[in-house]
This record gives C-alpha cells, structure tokens and sequence, in this order.
C-alpha cells in the first residue's frame, strides 16, 4: 500500500463534504484521514485526503472519480511533487509531579508544547510528519496517553505555485 | 411570482413538455401551481411508477425525463428509479418536496435526508433552502443532467420555497467552476487507435448504450459499413446496429451469442466504444478479450481503466471523437475490409453454426418462439421495453432490434418493476410508435398498480406477459448451481393476470396454445388502446447460451430445454 495526500479544491457550498466524503465510502476507497477548511479565496473550500492504494490504477480510479463530482474544482496529488507534509496532534497525558520534568524533556526534543496543565494531566500540541507523531506517541506512552486528537495530514508543496494553478 | 410557480417557468424553459409525480403534503403548493398553469402532467399510483415513467419518457425521447415526488416517503419512493438512471447514464430531472426549512433536521413529520440518501446514485443534488437559487439550481440541474455522461440530479426543495415569492430570472448560462459540460479530448488519441488499426488482422468493435446516449448511431453505423469490421453490443448497445444486419454479432457476455463471445475472445483490437466494460459483459476479467489490445472510447474519464486496462483510451464525447474517426479511418476502410476479410468470415460462419436456438414444442408455447412470433409481427419503429430476468434475456436475443431508443430495460441495475412503468413513459414520449412491454409474473407484480395509470390515461402499451409461474433466472441459478433448491422461487397459480388488468381497466386475453399463438397475438398487438396479453409458458425452460459467473467468454453452456 502507497499513501498519497490528494489537495482536492470544491466549492465552499453545503452537502460538498457530504459528496466527498459518500463517495470515497461507495467505491470502496481506503483513506487514512481528511480534513477540510477555508482558504485564501472564500468560494473555496480545500479538502485534504491522505489515500492508501494498492498500485497506480488504483490511484488514477480515486483522482478520476472525485474529478467526476461537480462541486470538485481541481485535484493535486501532492505525494507526487515535492512537498512539505504535516499534522497537528493534541495530546492528552497523564503527569505528576514527579514525572512532568521528564515529559517536558521529551516535549522539548520533539518541539512540541505543553499548552494546558492540571495536577493530573498535560495537554501537549504538537505538529509535524506522522513518523515524529508516532515517535512521541512511544515516548510519552509509558506516562499513560488518556486522549489523543488528530487533524490528518495536510500539504503544501514547494515553492511559489498554488494547487489552483498547477 | 411563488417558488411553485418559478419551477413551472423553468420547465417551460427546459423545453419540457410532460412531468410524471404524485403529489403529497410538502408538494401541495408546487401541484396548486400545476393546476392552475394546466401544467402536462401524468400521475402514477406510486412515485416508484413516476420515476421510471419519467426514465422511459427519457430514453425513448433523448430528452431530460422530469419527475415530482413529495418529500419523507414519496421521495424515498423515487429512489430504486433512480438508481436505476444513474447506472444506465439516463438524464432525469427529480423534484422532490422537503419538509418546510424550520422543520428540518427535527424528524418532523414526512422528513428524510434525500440528498444523504440520494448522493451515491445521482450525478448531482440539491438542497434548496432559499427561493432565490430556485432558477439557478434548475438550470444547473438540467445542464448537468444531459451533458457529458448523462444521469439523474435530485432537486429537493424546503415546502415554504414554494410559497416564498422572487423576481424571478432563468440564468442564460451555468456557471460551474467544476464542471464546464464541454468533453472535447485529444485528437491524438484517436489518431493512435487509427494507428492500431492499420496493424490489426482482427478487429471488432464493442459498442454500448453510450452510443445511443450522444445519438451517434448515424455515424457508428457509417464506420461499420465502411470498414466491414464486425460488431458485439452490450445490453444497452442493442438497436445501434440493425439485428439481422450482416456483421452483427449480437449481445456480447453472459448470455451472449457464441459468435459474439468467441469474437471477443479471439480478436486482436476491440473498439470498446460507449461501453462500461460491466461483469456481466467481461466473465472472467482476466480473460477477457486476452489476446486483444483494447481501444476504449469513452465520455467519463473513470470508467477508463476502471474494470479493463485500455491501451488506447480516447476519452471525450462521442459527438467529438467519432466524426474525428470516422473521417481519418477513410483512407484505412479499404485496406482494412481486405485485409480482415477472413476474419469476418471466421466470424459470419460461427454466427451461422451457432445463432441463439431453441426447440418448438407443440404442447407449449416457448418463451423464445413468443418473442420470435412479436419480432415478426410488428413494425421496424416499434419500441420494445422489457422488465428484468429471464424474459430480459431471450427478448435481448430473440427481438430483432432495428433502431436506437427502441429497446428500453434496465441494463445495470437490473431492476424488476421497471418495465411497465417505463413502457407507460416511453409511449407518451413517442405516441406514434408502438410500444410493447416484455414482462414477467415476477416482475410484473412489482409495479403492476401502474395498469390503473395505462387505463386512466388511455396509454397504448401492449404487455406481454411471460407466464411461467416461477421467478425464471433465480430458479435458472437454483437449478444450475444449486442443486434444483428452488427456494422461494416458485409463484403459484391462483393469481389471474387476466381478471387483475381487467379490474384495473385495461382489455385482456389469454394464450396457452401454440398453434393460436401467432394468429391471436397479431389481433393483440393491432388492437387499440392498453392491453395486457397473458402468455403461458412452461416453467423449466433456461436462457442459453451462458457463462457462468466467474467463467471467462468462451466458457459457455450451449443448453437445451432441462427435463
């Protein structure tokens, strides 16, 4: 399986989601996540959806379909040029006294924040590629993860030209 | 002007002469308008009719087929057609009353999410909540439905829309940022098929019911006649090419003629074109058409590469690519027709040895020999719907089909309960053509209450009914792979298809012999006005040849009558 994140620019009009979203469940499609929000332009809306497939046939059948709804605009697969891919997490974990140095520590090393605290807990942010997520998400788990919150991937690509002129 | 009023205008707009529905609370205030602007319009007895009505109109006219429905229940109603629309690429417009805007969201009364439930089988939907997007969402909706690959948009409208008043203007354009209606492609690809077919030793096209969709049947049958290269047709191809036309080969797939299967399996191109490469066309995937390179001519980019890999796909409206063919394979016909003559008659002479068949009985009328005994009795314009099962099958084998927009089923969905409904639509698109419907006694049932609409409006469909008492392909399946398990397939005796049309106001007759079988169905079908016509026929008879699921073409069982 290949994981791709596909920039899907649609009209920023109710029920859009709704055609998205339904048709990647009817043909069967595997998504790893999607979000959506506003742009620079406020007709439109920028759906991010990160897809595993199987071979290149796979992914020309998920592009192709999605091209087919009306309210779809444009699609870049943004696996396909260079570009810079993140995610935001929200962490909540369990802490004490004792062990709030330590995952201060790790916070740190990963460049993440500790955004709210309690006797019990912290809440850490933090963003980046899945493979660093994953890699706090090991550390921190000997302190016990009570909650996790995950936006999915999104992307840009490098350099001056937006997914619009592509 | 009200909401109500403003969808009227915009169908007259649209050109629409005819709306099939059935009204209901949420649709009150649009049928008030109807009434008062005289508006054509035909009711159902259940928007399951209306829907496929509207989808027979559609077919048979090449127009936009429109229907009304209420919200909550009625437009559930609606969906099965639908669905059945959207897989067979048929343009309709529906209308479906949504419960008033406060009320949504809260279960009122006769409330249901139809664009929820009706995104994954329309082309388009909407949602209208404010009165002044009325003119712009219909004009959008027909636009959307009958370019490109055609298909059904749902228009649900919130009840106090109706009411609501506007300044009402039709937009001239639409104006879709992703969607601009134009399918022109690159003249390249065509030039690499043309390429292709200077090599090739054995052609053949596959043509489908997309060629009927952009009406290109003139010209499709001009690049036949010019290259002499022979024909397969999907289910809803039958008609583009005359049946009993040299060349033809008939309807490829399951049930498909042994010259047709064995061409497709043999040949060393294969012009797909206006064809979804569907599995009950392919068999074995993997095997179809193993030793061809596949051209595939095709509208929506998707179905590319969708179910087979086509080495030379032209992806574009037919009305662009096949005039662009058509005038670069002129300087090819010739050659081609050479060098291919051996291959046509490889083919011509398997058509011959193995043309569909079956055995007369004179105890019983056989199903095949019925549709037979039709096909010769009736004129070339004649418009043949079928509904969907066994009598689907020997009426696509047996009926000589002449032209486009005369052979009405549903093809993908293979919906039973579609036939006499859309026999009803096609009629009144087309009141100067005979329209005869192909039936079961399953699938009849399962729309019967549309004889009181063939009776109430005088609509002159002829329904022939296939009399088996048994659900036909199911039990053909039970009695094939299941080891004669003939679970819940047997229907018994005691309903009289005759007294039940005659109690809904139409004329009715019986035929049980085979030697009246000619002589009265002729009356039959010369009489005036609705008829239903109850043929008796014997419950073990199987559709032949076939290929079992999952078999590849050549794989076929050749039949005969199973004791």
């Amino acid at each position: 399986m290949k994981k791709y994140i596909l920039a899907v620019l649609v009209d920023n009009k109710p029920g859009v989601l709704t055609h998205v979203s339904g048709l990647i469940s009817r043909r069967a499609f595997n998504i790893e996540s999607i979000s959506a929000g506003y742009t620079e332009d406020a007709d439109i809306t920028r759906i991010n959806i990160e897809v595993s497939v199987e071979n290149d046939r796979e992914l020309e059948q998920v592009v192709n379909q999605l091209g087919k709804l009306i309210d779809v605009i444009k699609i870049v697969n943004l696996g396909l040029v260079d570009s810079i891919v993140r995610e935001l997490v929200l962490l909540k974990v369990r802490a004490s006294k004792d062990s709030l140095a330590d995952i201060r520590n790790i916070v740190d090393i990963f460049r993440g924040n500790i955004v709210d605290v309690s006797p019990e807990n912290v809440v850490i942010e933090i963003t980046g590629s899945q493979g660093k997520i994953n890699a706090i998400c090991e550390m921190l788990a000997e302190f016990q993860i009570i909650e996790i919150a995950r936006t999915g991937a999104i992307a840009l690509s490098r350099g001056p030209i937006p997914v619009k002129n592509m | 002007m009200n909401g109500a009023q403003a969808v009227l205008e915009s169908l007259k707009i649209e050109n629409v002469d005819l709306v099939f529905g059935y009204p209901g609370g949420a649709v009150l205030d649009l049928y008030d308008a109807v009434y008062k602007a005289k508006f054509p319009h035909v009711l159902s007895r259940h928007e399951q009719g209306a829907v496929h009505a509207a989808d027979g109109y559609a077919r048979a006219t090449g127009k936009v087929g429109v229907c009304f429905a209420t919200s909550g229940p009625g437009a559930t109603n609606l969906i099965t057609g639908i669905a059945t629309a959207n897989m067979d690429s048929i343009p309709l417009v529906c209308f479906t009353g949504q419960v008033g805007n406060p009320y949504i969201g809260k279960d009122s009364f006769q409330e249901a999410d139809i664009v929820g439930i009706t995104t994954p089988i329309t082309k388009h939907n909407y949602l209208v909540k404010k009165v002044s997007e009325l003119p712009r969402v219909i004009k959008e909706a027909f636009f959307i439905a009958r370019t490109g690959r055609p298909g059904p948009v749902v228009i649900d409208i919130a009840k106090d829309v109706f009411t609501a008043e506007l300044d009402f203007k039709y937009p001239k354009q639409v104006q879709l940022r992703g969607y601009s209606g134009d399918f022109t492609g690159d003249k390249k690809q065509i030039d690499t098929v043309v390429k292709a077919l200077k090599k090739a030793k054995r052609p053949l096209f596959f043509i489908g019911g997309g060629v009927t969709l952009a009406d290109q049947t003139e010209l499709l049958r001009k690049i036949v006649a010019a290259t002499g290269i022979p024909v397969v047709s999907s289910l809803m191809g039958l008609g583009c090419i005359p049946a009993l036309q040299d060349g033809f080969l008939g309807m490829v797939g399951m049930h498909g003629s042994y010259a047709a299967n064995m061409a497709v399996q043999k040949c060393d191109l294969l012009i797909g074109i206006g064809v979804r490469f569907d599995d009950r066309v392919t068999g074995k995937i993997e095997a179809f058409a193993s030793k061809a390179k596949i051209a595939h001519f095709e509208v929506d980019k998707a179905e590319i590469n969708k179910n087979v890999y086509a080495h030379y796909p032209v992806i574009g409206d037919l009305r662009w690519s096949l005039p662009i063919f058509a005038k670069e394979i002129q300087a090819v016909s010739a050659s081609c027709r050479e060098r291919i003559s051996g291959w046509v008659d490889q083919v011509l002479d398997m058509n011959k040895k193995y043309p569909f068949s079956y055995t007369v009985n004179k105890d019983y009328i056989m199903p095949q020999e019925l549709i037979d005994t039709v096909s010769g009795l009736v004129d070339e314009n004649t418009i043949v719907v079928t509904d969907v099962g066994q009598h689907q099958m020997w009426a696509a084998q047996f009926f000589n089909s002449r032209n486009p927009r005369q052979f009405l089923t549903s093809g993908g969905l293979g919906t039973m309960g579609y036939g006499l409904p859309a026999a009803l639509g096609a009629k009144l698109g087309q009141p100067e053509k005979k329209v005869v419907l192909f039936t079961g006694d399953g699938s009849v049932m399962m729309n019967c209450q549309e004889m009181a609409t063939a009776a109430d409006n005088g609509i002159d469909v002829k329904i022939v009914l296939l009399h088996n008492h048994v659900l036909g392909m199911v039990s053909q399946w039970q009695r094939m792979f299941y080891g004669k398990r003939y679970s819940h397939t047997l229907l018994s005796n005691r309903t009289d298809f005759v007294k039940l049309a005659e109690a809904m106001g139409l004329s009715a007759c019986r035929i049980e012999k085979p030697k009246e079988l000619k002589a009265r169905l002729k009356k039959a079908l010369a009489s005036k006005g609705p008829m239903l016509i109850d043929v008796m026929l014997p419950a073990n008879e199987n559709v032949f040849p076939m290929v079992a699921p999952g078999a590849q073409l050549d794989n076929m069982v050749l039949g005969g009558t199973e004791e």
